[in-house]
C-alpha cells in the first residue's frame, strides 16, 4: 500500500491550486473576497467594507456586490471541482494559467437585505458536462439557515 | 419630471458601491435610465484576457434598473432587487467603457418588471441583457 503523503505536502498542493485560480481574477481582490478551504470544501468570505453599501439608509449591501460575490463563488467552485481530481491523482498542480469557465447566464434571488457585516457563500455543482455546467450558490451572514441571497448560473467549460 | 425623482435617481447612481465601480448617470427619464461605467483593470474577471468580470456588468445593470424604477412615477421613492437574471452574450471589449440602458416594462402597485441591455462601443452587439423584478415602495 502507498504510504500517505505528509499533510503539509497535501495542503501546499491544494492551496497552490486554489491560489492559482483566485489569482486569475483581479475582481476577487477588488471585492476583498477570500476562500476558506477544508479538504475539497470551499467557503467564500466577503469581508464587510463601506464601499459595498447600496442602500445607506438601511444600510444594506448593494445588489451588485451580492451578485458578484455569488458569481465569483460559483465560478471558483466549478473550476476547483473540475481540476481537483486530476491534481489529487497526479499529486502535482499543473503549470498555469488555468482556463476558467465562462458565465452564460446568472440568476440571483434576493431573499433579504444584506446587512453591513461579513457574508459567506458556498456553491454546489449540480451538473458538470464536457461543455456546460450548472451551479447553484447560497449566501448567508449570521445564520447559515437564513440565506440572504441565492443564485443559479450556467457556465461554458473551457476547451482543454 | 418632479425634482424628487431626479434626486432619487442621482442618489442611487451615487451609492458607495456604484461610486467604487466608477458609475455615472447619463440619462434619466420616467421609468428609464442610462448608466456608464469606465474600463478599470481592478474589475477584470480574467487576467489572461483583460475582460471585465460579469459581476461588475451585473452591478451596472442592477443599478441602472434601480434608477429606472425610482424614476417611474409609480415607484414611491424606494426600491430593492427581488430577482435579476443576466445573460452574458459576449465578452466586453477590454479598454472600452460599458453603458447600460434599463427600462421598466411593467409596474404594478408592488412590483416593477425591468429589462436592461449593456453594450460597449459596438452598440449593435449587446454584451449582456438582463430581466428582473424590483420592489415598489417600501420593501
Amino acid at each position: 500500500m502507498k504510504r500517505p503523503e505528509p499533510v503539509h505536502v497535501v495542503k501546499q498542493r491544494r492551496e497552490a491550486l486554489l491560489r492559482g485560480l483566485v489569482d486569475r481574477v483581479p475582481y476577487i481582490g477588488f471585492l476583498g473576497i477570500q476562500f476558506d478551504r477544508h479538504g475539497d470544501e470551499l467557503t467564500a468570505i466577503l469581508p464587510y467594507h463601506d464601499s459595498l453599501i447600496g442602500n445607506p439608509i438601511l444600510p444594506a449591501l448593494h445588489g451588485g456586490a451580492t451578485a458578484a460575490f455569488l458569481e465569483v463563488t460559483a465560478l471558483i467552485e466549478l473550476a476547483w471541482t473540475t481540476l481537483w481530481e486530476g491534481v489529487e491523482a497526479e499529486g502535482t498542480v499543473p503549470d498555469g494559467p488555468f482556463r476558467l469557465p465562462k458565465t452564460i447566464d446568472f440568476t440571483v434571488d434576493y431573499l433579504r437585505a444584506g446587512l453591513p457585516r461579513d457574508a459567506y457563500a458556498r456553491a454546489r455543482v449540480n451538473r458538470s458536462g464536457r461543455r456546460y455546467a450548472s451551479v447553484h450558490v447560497e449566501a448567508w451572514q449570521d445564520n447559515r439557515a437564513r440565506l440572504f441571497a441565492q443564485a443559479t448560473g450556467h457556465f461554458l467549460m473551457p476547451i482543454n | 419630471m418632479p425634482d424628487t425623482l431626479t434626486n432619487a435617481a442621482l442618489f442611487v447612481a451615487a451609492l458607495p458601491y456604484s461610486q467604487a465601480l466608477g458609475m455615472a448617470l447619463e440619462t434619466v427619464a420616467e421609468g428609464f435610465a442610462v448608466l456608464t461605467m469606465p474600463y478599470d483593470t481592478r474589475l477584470i474577471g480574467d487576467r489572461e484576457t483583460g475582460v471585465i468580470h460579469g459581476g461588475a456588468v451585473s452591478a451596472l445593470m442592477d443599478t441602472a434598473a434601480s434608477v429606472a424604477v425610482l424614476s417611474h412615477p409609480a415607484a414611491g421613492g424606494a426600491t430593492a432587487t427581488l430577482n435579476l437574471r443576466i445573460d452574458y452574450m459576449r465578452p466586453a471589449t477590454p479598454g472600452q467603457s460599458l453603458r447600460a440602458r434599463a427600462e421598466c416594462h411593467h409596474v404594478t402597485r408592488s412590483v416593477a418588471f425591468i429589462r436592461a441591455v449593456a453594450t460597449d462601443d459596438d452598440e449593435s452587439r449587446p454584451v449582456a441583457m438582463a430581466t428582473g423584478a424590483f420592489t415598489v415602495g417600501a420593501a
